[in-house]
């Protein structure tokens, strides 16, 4: 009910009552809220995750194709390096096979002269030189080892190299026990064949190979097509055993290169690039860690993917803030409406109580002026029969006695009639300037006889500064009565004392008038404005007074509440509003308020 | 000898009845009717007939209505109205028409009495003048 909300007392009271209500609205609430959060993250995450998607995938082709094509120029660079050393290498060999008189192969002091010529001139990178007769046996060396007379009939390039006019070998230790592949030519004459055969600088040919690194793991090895590396030992050879299957069945597709990605055995992302060398024999392999190789595309994916988060979690937590919002909202006016309907349906009520006291009252009027005017009747026949005094007095006192108690009571059915159709019809609502000071001084005059009776002073606190309001002074009256003597009414077991206050309030004029009563309890406090309640003996209260005050002061446009603590005392707050202009038109006798 | 004749009009007839008895105890011709055109027929059938005591609130021709009727056909008839509390301003209405006074209901029954003795003495006095001036009037043509 609408004034049980504007009791503070009662609030609490009527809260539980609201939360079945509120639980019910939550239903759909929730929903509203879901779609909300919903819309808002479809909406925007939506269009970002896309972008971000397919920006990072043209993104990654586009930048993988460009690293890769880049690293491919380099190894095919590489590769034809390598290449040119090797043809390189088999050219001076072949030269020196050809050009050479038998007889000096033969000789170890030129052919010392010879590689001391060729290292000066043009091939440092031949280590040494030696002469092998057709059965195997060097007969001729130069170099800084001591390989004269070495047997090389059983080694395994000794027999490839017999085959062919040139020839290079793979990697291997031989006799001297260090890794190293040479170069051989053969020089055949009518009766003997003779082999030249050169060692090359390993470290420079590893220094050719090596040279080829990009960033931090990017570096480039040669395998045979057994799976033999054919360089420097820095690359783990179980990283190659693991790649060398692909690399083995590493079809080129009649191209002399490819790539392809590996996992190594850590489970790291490789990517490799091969390349045959010595038409074939060799393959060039450049391994590099993707994370390496992609490294700045990772880093833009990173960024980008801690962007899309952090941006997905700002949108989540703005759509989740501005959906609460929106939705307390939407509570918080859904509640007002429903105060408010509530406030209707009980204005709606106080009026329908109204004019069905108005009538209940106009029909009752009748009947009961009828009674007393038969009441009447039967007094005015005892005036007018001569009874004898002796014997009829009694009887006759009796029935005076009875007709005086319907007389009383027929004046409270006035009584209650009356009031309760001033309940529906104002006497005289013509509203004029009314300095609110006066008006209760001149009430509580009214009063304080009353208050004496019951042993009660009435204390005025008045705000001098008061303003003027506009308000219909009889009706006023009315309320200030009604409450003071209510306050009167309230006894206190100790001496009573009723304090009037006015002041000020922002744009109201608030009138408090508290007394040290008895109070009231919380139950009677909700109902304190309702049509006929009351707590006063059967005859001492038609219950009304405070719900007609309660109609005056709201049309007024102010409020009334009420404050009580049982055994503390009640103080009831009249706020009067200042606002309203008075209109100065013809004073005109209140209308029923339809 | 009546103090006056009066016509109580009421739509209740047990009203109409107690305050017939009532009034005629307290020296009063009463005659009643029971709605207005009751009243206006009875007027007519009885023009001595002083003082009507009528309640505002009946149903068809109302109070008010019956009292302009009154007024205009029966100018020198003295009107006292009966009201409830909740039809004051009707009363109020009443007496702008040329009603002598209001009563409330259920009203005193000496009230009464007094206000119609006083609305009779002043249609005595108004008749008194009336014929005051008649005479005057035919003392003026012999002249």
């Amino acid at each position: 009910m609408a004034y049980q909300k504007e009791t503070p007392q009662t609030a609490p009271g009527t809260i539980p009552a609201e939360e079945p209500h509120a639980g019910k609205g939550a239903g759909p609430l929730r929903v509203l809220r879901r779609n909300i959060m919903l819309a808002i993250c479809l909406v925007s995450l939506a269009p970002l995750i896309l972008i971000n998607g397919i920006l990072i995938y043209y993104y990654h082709v586009a930048y993988s194709e460009k690293v890769t094509a880049h690293l491919e120029e380099l190894v095919i660079r590489q590769k034809q390096a390598i290449d040119e050393f090797l043809d390189k290498s088999v050219q001076v060999i072949g030269f020196i096979a050809e050009a050479t008189p038998l007889d000096q192969l033969a000789d170890d002091h030129s052919l010392s002269d010879i590689l001391h010529k060729t290292q000066k001139s043009f091939a440092n990178f031949i280590v040494d030189i030696g002469v092998i007769d057709q059965d195997g046996l060097q007969i001729a060396y130069a170099g800084p080892f001591h390989l004269l007379k070495a047997e090389y009939a059983s080694a395994a390039w000794f027999k490839a190299a017999r085959e062919r006019q040139t020839y290079v070998s793979d990697v291997f230790s031989g006799i001297r026990g260090i890794p190293h592949f040479i170069v051989t030519a053969l020089r055949k004459d009518k009766e003997q064949t003779r082999i030249v055969r050169a060692t090359v600088d390993f470290a420079l040919f590893n220094q050719l190979v090596s040279r080829l690194r990009v960033g931090r793991t990017g570096m480039a090895f040669i395998v045979n097509r057994q799976g033999e590396l054919q360089t420097d030992r820095t690359v783990d050879s179980e990283i190659v055993t693991s790649v060398l299957n692909s690399i083995r069945t590493a079809k080129f597709d009649g191209q002399d290169h490819m790539d392809f990605e590996a996992p190594d055995p850590d489970g790291r992302e490789f990517l490799y690039l091969a390349a045959t060398l010595k038409n074939g024999d060799w393959i060039l392999v450049f391994r590099q860690a993707k994370s390496d190789a992609f490294e700045h595309l990772y880093n833009a994916r990173r960024l980008a993917v801690t962007i899309l988060i952090l941006g997905g979690l700002g949108i989540v937590t703005t759509g989740f803030l501005v959906t609460r919002r929106m939705v307390a909202r939407v509570n918080l006016a859904e509640k007002d409406q429903e105060i408010m309907e509530k406030q209707i349906v009980e204005s709606g009520k106080l009026a329908a109580i109204g004019e069905l006291a108005a009538g209940i009252a106009h029909e009752i009027n009748n009947p009961v002026a009828i009674m007393m005017e038969e009441a009447g009747w039967v007094e005015d026949l005892l005036h007018e029969k001569e009874l004898d005094p002796v014997k009829d007095a009694p009887v006759v006192e009796d029935i005076r006695k009875a007709l005086k108690g319907i007389a009383i009571q027929g004046r409270r059915c006035k009584e209650i009639t009356q009031k309760l159709l001033s309940f529906a019809r104002r006497t005289d609502s013509r509203v004029k300037k009314v300095q609110l000071n006066e008006l209760i001084e001149e009430v509580t005059s009214l009063a304080i006889q009353k208050a004496q009776y019951a042993n009660i002073s009435i204390r005025l606190d008045l705000d001098q500064d008061l303003p003027e309001v506009c308000v219909s002074p009889t009706e006023m009256q009315q309320v200030m009565l009604n409450i003071i003597n209510n306050a009167i009414d309230a006894k206190s077991k100790n001496e009573g004392i009723i304090v009037v206050t006015t002041h000020r309030d922002d744009q109201f004029v608030v009138i408090d008038v508290s007394d040290n009563g008895q109070g009231i309890p919380p139950a009677n406090l909700e109902r304190i404005f309702e049509p006929f309640y009351t707590t006063k003996p059967v005859g001492k209260g038609t219950g009304l007074g405070l719900s007609i005050c309660y109609g005056l002061v709201k049309k007024m446009g102010g409020d009334i509440t009420v404050e009580s603590e049982v055994g503390v005392g009640t103080t009831f707050h009249v706020s009067v509003p200042l606002e309203i202009p008075c209109e100065d038109g013809p004073g005109n006798i209140s209308r029923p308020r339809q | 000898m009546h103090i006056a004749k009066v016509l109580l009009v009421d739509d209740e007839a047990a009203f109409l009845d107690v305050m017939n008895r009532r009034l005629e105890m307290r020296e009063l011709s009463v005659r009643t009717a029971l709605s207005g055109q009751e009243c206006l027929k009875a007027l007519k059938e009885d023009p001595a007939i002083d003082v009507v005591i009528l309640d505002v609130k009946m149903p068809g021709m109302d109070g008010i209505e019956t009292l302009r009727e009154v007024k205009k056909e029966f100018p020198l008839v003295e009107v006292v109205m009966l009201t409830g509390h909740a039809t004051v301003e009707t009363a109020i209405e009443g007496m702008k028409y040329g009603a002598f006074d209001y009563l409330m209901k259920p009203c005193n029954i000496e009230q009464l009495i007094e206000k119609v003795a006083e609305a009779k003495a002043k249609k005595a006095k108004h008749e008194e003048k009336i014929t005051e001036a008649q005479l005057k009037e035919i003392m003026g043509r012999m002249a």
